[in-house]
């Protein structure tokens, strides 16, 4: 058994909130300018440009990327042989999104019912998913995700009959109801198999795979690359001004399912693609 | 006149706006706002709306003004205000109409609008400036001043009264019917 005590999680998770809002990571920024060779759209490329030069601003200045800083959701690998002491994990979590926000000056984004609509005034609790894996370290990934594109993200139930066209006509349609409200160029993770709520837990998981990277699964890699050819020639564009840039990638994760089922998840992702870790 | 034509094809916007400013801009231009702006999104909206409704005084004069969806992050020590992009307009569509009516001139955000804001831009004589999602940190820099004026029990959703230089925008819907968004994604469109 390895000891890891609350405090050095609750620390971890604080920077990683503090450093994910202000510094985009190199994969989102190659992105950016990959898109920029490829993009015909003036409007689209003056875009593009801007968020090159906010990320560079938000980086040097430590000024949030966007103001709207996320609600944290936060996937941990715990490994079996580890022994978190000190305190409850879940605790620590949030007291690092708690000092996290405060000492970054970050926004609080969260209300602490969906009804009464009163705001918990340090961004917590986050959205905690805890996977326990064999070792003995513990990864935390953390990714502040923004409500627009989040409000655009949808869940289908299609008959294994509708099958693998019915997906990807889903997806796509994802993208053109997203539109510019969700801040294109998009991300779209993409949770297929597994049970209604495993497909929505999967589509968040596939966004921490490097953006740009392959799939690990040869035809799983070759269908991303066709739906994101096919929402690239939607023309919605970097903000929806019009252009080629309307997603920077699509990632899809998949798990076996029940036999009568065939659940699709989408995770909008906008391009604000703020995601950290780190392994203890 | 408070919209003018500068040499590198972006107009000058300043506020307040008269309905021969609003009249002169057309989806699609690249506009640059200085002056008064105000802010407010979903809580304050909730908040004004009865009052329109009743017909009480605002807490602020909309008359010629813009308001911006935004909720901005707070400012560090010696900064003005932080990151502060926009906010997805639709969900004030419900409230635009009615504070249209009022005079407000122009309001600023991103993403579409219903067909009644598109009608009431029209009725009233008003634009929809759009602002670029997630460009928080850029947008900061051409904030001046901030002073909180209304609702400061709301946090980052108080409504703000913004004096801003050469704030960057484009106008996505105008008085006259023209959409940017439709237009642009005509242009590029290779799938439907």
């Amino acid at each position: 058994m390895r000891d890891i005590h609350v405090s050095a999680i609750a620390d971890a998770v604080k920077k990683l909130c503090m450093e994910a809002n202000v510094s985009l990571e190199p994969d989102v920024l190659r992105a950016f300018d990959r898109a920029l060779t490829t993009e015909r759209s003036t409007a689209g490329k003056q875009v593009l440009t801007i968020l090159k030069e906010n990320a560079a601003l938000a980086a040097g200045q430590r000024i949030p990327y966007c103001q709207d800083t996320g609600t944290v959701v936060c996937f941990v690998e715990l490994g079996q042989d580890v022994h978190v002491t000190g305190g409850g994990l879940y605790d620590a979590i949030n007291q690092g999104v708690r000092q996290g926000y405060q000492e970054g000056y970050l926004r609080a984004s969260i209300v602490k019912s969906p009804f009464d609509r009163v705001n918990t005034g340090d961004n917590t609790p986050a959205v905690i998913h805890v996977d326990v894996v064999e070792g003995a370290t513990l990864k935390i990934m953390i990714m502040a995700k923004g409500g627009g594109c989040e409000n655009r993200s949808k869940y289908t139930m299609l008959t294994p009959a509708a099958g693998l066209p019915a997906v990807k006509d889903f997806i796509i349609e994802c993208v053109k109801t997203a539109g510019p409200d969700a801040c294109p160029p998009l991300i779209l993770g993409v949770g297929v198999g597994g049970t209604f709520e495993k497909s929505a837990i999967l589509s968040k998981r596939s966004l921490f795979r490097e953006l740009g990277s392959p799939n690990p699964d040869p035809m799983l890699d070759t269908l991303e690359k066709e739906l994101l050819e096919r929402a690239n020639r939607l023309g919605i564009g970097p903000q929806g001004y019009g252009g080629d840039t309307t997603s920077l990638g699509i990632h899809i994760l998949t798990y076996p399912c029940h036999i009568t089922s065939l659940p699709v998840a989408v995770t909008i992702e906008c391009h604000a693609h703020r995601h950290k870790e780190v392994t203890l | 006149m408070s919209v003018t034509l500068a040499a590198d094809g972006i107009k000058d916007v300043t506020t307040p706006l008269t309905d021969a400013d609003v009249e002169s801009l057309k989806a699609g231009d690249r506009v640059r706002i200085s002056g008064v702006m105000y802010t407010a999104r979903d809580a304050a909206h909730a908040r004004l709306f009865p009052l329109i409704e009743k017909g009480e005084r605002l807490p602020i004069d909309v008359n010629g003004h813009i308001i911006y969806y935004t909720g901005p992050t707070p400012a560090q020590p010696g900064q003005v205000v932080g990151a502060i992009g926009p906010t997805t307009a639709s969900r004030m569509d419900k409230f635009t109409p009615a504070l249209l009516k009022l005079g407000l001139k122009g309001t600023m955000g991103k993403g579409y609008r219903g067909q009644p804001v598109k009608d009431a831009l029209r009725q009233y004589k008003a634009v929809y400036f759009g602002a670029i999602g997630g460009a928080g940190a850029v947008l900061s820099r051409h904030v001046k001043a901030l002073e909180i004026v209304a609702y400061e029990d709301l946090g980052t959703e108080a409504i703000r009264r913004l004096e801003v230089e050469k704030f960057p925008a484009m106008v996505l819907n105008d008085c006259h019917g023209g959409d940017l968004y439709e237009d642009g994604q005509k242009q590029f469109a290779r799938e439907g």
